[in-house]
């Protein structure tokens, strides 16, 4: 039960970017549409999930003095094989993303995980840990990346939804810089406003 | 596009590292809650950033390329970053007093900052000379200080502005930086820049 718990805190309730506000260059950056932003929150898990393992096979053997620059060699390990691995078989992801991929290496987000959480706990844990943050974090750029994408350019995935008359004249601002900053803003007053009422 | 001040006033305003390119939101939040703490921090910005851009060009040219070692780009320019800006620390608290009171608390910040490992991949990527490298990172920091100062003024007032609580904090900053974005995408298209 308490592993569970350890699985699905990273999703809804520590969600990264919609609750703790972590990680909020790649949010904003990728979530023009669906697909670049369930991209990016793969490849962020992908990174997370295998630091986080690796991290935590270590956390005996690893000094305490120089634990940071380790702990960034290994994220940025993974970082490259992701960073190869998209160029080779999704170049027109890899395009649109740019140069947010190699930049995963500097997200807190990721850091963050293995300072506060892989480096302490078990294998397991620090595997379900990495999974639900991960997953959390792809939700959150989905879900902005599905706003945007269906209101600045009237399709989901590729996919036309509103009819050809408001795919000729969308609500453009949605997809352009200013609409990220909008819709987490909006999205963030909501879930104070209707999930975290607790805690005010 | 090869003219060093076409470069920097694209760095400076079309391409606005905060706002266009969303690199560096970290500070532009949390940094950005006084003018003065906000000046501060845009001017260190704007020094790791040059000093940035000179070393990892430097690496990539001078040993990642000869060597064939490409793919370790990302490994060796966060480590070079974050010894650069360890190594700057040390000197400016030994030698020049004076900035390290200015700059030095913000310093040790810098080193996680995507903002300065962003610009020394796009230098990569976009093929810069040394010349053209620097004044993209210089017109890059200034860009970066404008929008987080004008962001400090914008908040000052609005902790004082009467804003429904679900909405107060990052929010209502979130919807202010979405208008200033809207702002700055009037400056697209300024001589012929995209």
């Amino acid at each position: 039960m308490r592993r569970w718990q350890l699985f699905t805190r990273g999703i809804v309730k520590e969600n990264m970017v919609l609750v703790l506000m972590i990680g909020l260059c790649p949010a904003l950056a990728t979530s023009g549409t669906v697909r670049d932003g369930f991209g990016m929150g793969l490849a962020a898990t992908f990174v997370l999930l295998f630091s986080n393992i690796i991290i935590s096979l270590l956390r005996k053997k690893i000094p305490n003095e120089v634990r940071i620059p380790i702990f960034i060699l290994v994220i940025s390990t993974f970082v490259t094989i992701i960073d190869y691995f998209m160029q080779a078989f999704q170049p027109d992801l890899y395009r649109a993303l740019g140069v947010f991929v190699p930049l995963i290496v500097v997200n807190c987000m990721i850091l963050g995980r293995a300072e506060a959480f892989a480096s302490k706990y078990s294998v397991l844990d620090a595997t379900l840990d990495g999974l639900g943050v991960g997953l959390g974090f792809t939700l959150a750029l989905t879900v902005m990346g599905a706003i945007r994408e269906i209101l600045g350019n009237g399709t989901f995935l590729g996919i036309v939804i509103f009819g050809e008359g408001f795919k000729k004249s969308p609500v453009i601002f949605m997809i352009l810089p200013p609409g990220a900053f909008l819709v987490i803003g909006v999205l963030k007053a909501l879930i104070n406003k209707y999930v975290r009422k607790e805690i005010r | 596009m090869k003219d060093p001040a076409l470069i920097f006033l694209g760095a400076f305003l079309v391409n606005n590292i905060i706002l266009m390119r969303f690199l560096g939101l970290c500070p532009f939040f949390g940094v950005s809650t006084a003018v003065k703490t906000a000046t501060g921090m845009g001017m260190a910005v704007i020094f790791v950033m040059t000093l940035a851009s000179w070393i990892t060009w430097i690496v990539y040219h001078a040993i990642l390329l000869p060597f064939d070692l490409v793919f370790l780009r990302t490994a060796t320019f966060i480590l070079t970053i974050a010894s650069l800006v360890q190594l700057v620390e040390m000197f400016l608290k030994k030698s020049f007093r004076t900035l390290y009171n200015a700059l030095g608390i913000y310093l040790p910040l810098i080193t996680t900052n995507c903002a300065i490992l962003g610009i020394t991949f796009l230098n990569i990527d976009n093929k810069f000379s040394l010349l053209n490298g620097t004044v993209f990172a210089i017109g890059t920091g200034f860009g970066f200080t404008l929008v987080i100062i004008t962001f400090a003024a914008i908040r000052e007032r609005l902790d004082l502005a009467p804003i429904n609580p679900s909405m107060r904090g990052y929010p209502i900053s979130f919807i202010a930086a979405s208008l200033m974005a809207l702002a700055f995408l009037g400056f697209s298209g300024l001589f012929g820049l995209t």
